[in-house]
């Protein structure tokens, strides 16, 4: 077993038993399911708005060379920069460049989870730079020196008795429990950061290929802050964020909110363009967006798995994921946990690698039913497994698989094991649940029926 | 009507009843059975697994033995989705693609058939007992079986349904049940929650492979609540 996989079992066997955790995860998406459900309720036909934002993305992804130009072209003619980057060292290398060459000091970012991809944090702090994270639940995990629970909700693991545990420890805050002076502190900082800061970093929601925008949406009013005060602005974002019209965002805004968040829409939802223009009291000076590949394009070559390049990262497969609800969102070591990170990091971070994610799953297809965008996530994580037996196969478990074929395609054999099993089941009971139970990962925590008295197969002999 | 049952493998082990109850239904409407010997697991293991090579050389020889049927009723909402659906991607470009596409077309899911195929829903049962119901997943999202069951159990004399206060899977997932223990385990408990707050005395399922994870959980747990499979409460008179 690789590191990555030991690790997932590791802190999976933790946190599966840690009722607290459970309850207290439970309790949260049970609150979201509740606003969710009925903003969704309001869609006179939520199944065609998944069919048509399906489509869109279809669209985009399928001719997303030309909508990129066409993006950057747009971008550009306004006077904003853009970066295209291959991997994610290039990204961080174009970024420290940039952020060298202004010879800033203090960067204040909002959300994104394309810089998390990238490690972008370290690498910055590793250069001399303060960052510093603006949206609040990610400022409480950077707090704690982690990374996000949850590509939504950043801090969801957490009690309000806990921030204020870390506020008091990290920024000599009064303990309180009320979630809005807590947000006040937090406030407080984040005011002199910001008013400090030499450049605003952002990610992006969607870029539109027609008008050369991108569209970032939130509720805290942070990002238009961090895209508002300082000089210089800088957006990360993946490639496959492209929405080839303006229009399309009157159907994903309004999903992504409702999936992401229980929300009819988003309290801010901004587009950025490019630079100050002359007359414009406020924005940055100068505006630089990094474009993202990492990967993805081994994505886009994958017919199978392409729809993977749809996502629009509103978390709600991971909020109906009963996997996981129960190991959380630390255990899977990756930037992009849930069922969609099970299927997308074998391909962004190496198959054999991350194969585990993929077998970590009931295949029970909540994923599927919920994605806003119709990714077609279980069938995904089967494919993963093919993939990965194909290439690297367990030989004991082909092994397993082969003996099996043979007794079960042979009747009179078949029966002559069920005989011998029936037999050796009374011995069961003395190693039933140790560590000398053969069956020991079905028995530690359950029941194993018996083997019936007489099978069904023997029955249906016996009445000819 | 000439019915073909599946039976799958870890029913005819340790689920005869079920198969039996199935059987007298069938038969009790009215339609002959039959039971071809050498259809004895649909290979979903291996197919789960990744060994689809494996899970072929199990699938063809049910293929061969469903493959001359009227119609097919199977005997599990998981093993149904493996040949209604699966057995589409798993014979995709093999001599057995169109074979596969023939059977997934008259394939039933056993409360599927009873509802959709026959248009029964009232079978004379009585069970006097308050229940809930399970969704198996396989059943639920790849066949898109949930009132069918509903439609029968509303029918029997006696019952009392309480739903569980959420749609979710118990954690057993095949392979994943043994490969992963502790989730699948964590997964079950919270299915058993979810049912000991309904008051049931019976989860009752169309699935016996969810049963025997939630049974299991539940035995080990010395709880009082009971699993039961839907044909066996159908079954009753």
């Amino acid at each position: 077993m690789n590191t990555s996989a030991r690790q997932f079992k590791e802190q999976a066997t933790l946190l599966t038993q840690d009722l607290r955790h459970r309850q207290l995860i439970q309790t949260a998406i049970g609150k979201y399911e509740v606003v969710r459900d009925r903003v969704r309720s309001r869609y006179q036909d939520w199944n065609a708005a998944r069919q048509a934002a399906a489509e869109i993305k279809w669209e985009a992804v399928n001719h997303l060379d030309e909508h990129l130009t066409r993006f950057a072209t747009q971008l550009e003619a306004r006077g904003a920069k853009v970066h295209w980057a291959s991997t994610g060292a290039q990204a961080r290398e174009i970024i420290t460049n940039l952020l060298r060459e202004k010879q800033a000091r203090s960067i204040i970012k909002s959300k994104a989870m394309t810089s998390e991809e990238i490690h972008l944090n370290a690498a910055l702090e590793q250069a001399g730079f303060e960052v510093v994270e603006s949206d609040l639940g990610e400022f409480i995990v950077q707090l704690r020196k982690e990374p996000p629970y949850h590509i939504v909700f950043p801090a969801m693991h957490l009690t309000r008795h806990q921030i204020s545990e870390l506020f008091t420890r990290e920024l000599g805050s009064a303990p309180t429990a009320d979630p809005e002076e807590l947000t006040l502190i937090a406030r407080r900082v984040l005011r002199q950061k910001y008013v400090r800061a030499d450049v605003g970093f952002t990610g992006a929601n969607f870029a539109i290929a027609e008008t050369g925008m991108i569209s970032i949406t939130e509720n805290e009013g942070n990002a238009r802050l961090t895209a508002a005060l300082p000089q210089v602005m800088v957006t990360l974002l993946g490639i496959e964020k492209i929405l080839p019209r303006l229009e399309d965002l009157a159907l994903f805004l309004p999903m992504l909110a409702t999936v992401g968040a229980g929300q009819g829409l988003t309290c801010y939802n901004s587009f950025y363009g490019g630079p100050r223009r002359p007359g414009e009291p406020d924005g940055p000076e100068e505006y630089h967006v990094v474009l993202l590949d990492n990967r993805r394009t081994e994505l886009l070559a994958d017919a199978e798995q392409r729809d993977s390049l749809h996502c629009i990262r509103c978390g709600g497969c991971l909020n109906v994921c009963p996997i996981y609800r129960n190991v959380g969102g630390h255990s899977y070591g990756t930037t992009y946990s849930g069922p969609v990170g099970s299927v997308i990091t074998p391909h962004l971070r190496g198959l054999l690698e991350w194969k585990h994610l993929s077998y970590a799953s009931s295949l029970c297809g909540a994923c599927t039913d919920i994605c806003p965008v119709k990714i077609d996530l279980h069938h995904h994580l089967l494919q993963n497994r093919r993939n990965a037996s194909a290439s690297k196969p367990s030989r004991l478990e082909r092994l397993a698989f082969k003996v099996f074929a043979y007794v079960i395609n042979r009747p009179g054999c078949y029966a002559l094991v069920k005989k011998v099993g029936r037999m050796a089941q009374r011995l069961h009971p003395l190693v039933k649940g140790s560590r000398l139970d053969p069956a020991y990962a079905w028995t530690k925590t359950r029941d194993l029926p018996p083997i019936a008295k007489q099978t069904f197969k023997e029955y249906w002999s016996s009445r000819k | 009507m000439v019915v073909t049952l599946f039976i799958p493998c870890f029913v005819d082990m340790m689920y005869p009843r079920v198969g039996i109850s199935m059987v007298r239904i069938l038969e009790r409407l009215g339609h002959s059975v039959r039971c071809p010997e050498s259809a004895a697991c649909c290979g979903q293991p291996a197919f789960n697994s990744g060994y689809w090579d494996e899970a072929r050389t199990v699938a063809e020889k049910t293929l061969q033995a469903l493959a001359d049927s009227e119609v097919v009723v199977i005997a599990s909402g998981s093993c149904g989705a493996m040949i209604k659906k699966f057995y589409l991607d798993l014979f995709r470009g093999t001599p057995n693609e169109r074979a596969a596409a023939d059977l997934a077309g008259k394939c039933y899911e056993f409360s599927d058939f009873l509802v959709t195929r026959l248009g029964v829903t009232d079978l004379g049962a009585h069970f006097p007992a308050k229940v809930t119901f399970h969704d198996g997943c396989h059943g639920l999202r790849e066949l898109r079986i949930k009132s069918q069951p509903r439609k029968l159990l509303e029918k029997v004399r006696g019952v009392q349904l309480v739903e569980m206060a959420e749609e979710v899977c118990c954690g057993f997932g095949g392979t994943f049940a043994a490969k992963f223990p502790m989730i699948s385990t964590a997964m079950g408990e919270v299915k058993c929650s979810h049912a000991l707050a309904t008051g049931a005395e019976y989860i009752v399922s169309n699935d016996s492979s969810c049963l025997m994870h939630i049974q299991g959980l539940l035995d080990r747990q010395k709880s009082k609540l009971k699993t039961i499979h839907l044909a066996e409460v159908l079954a009753t008179t």
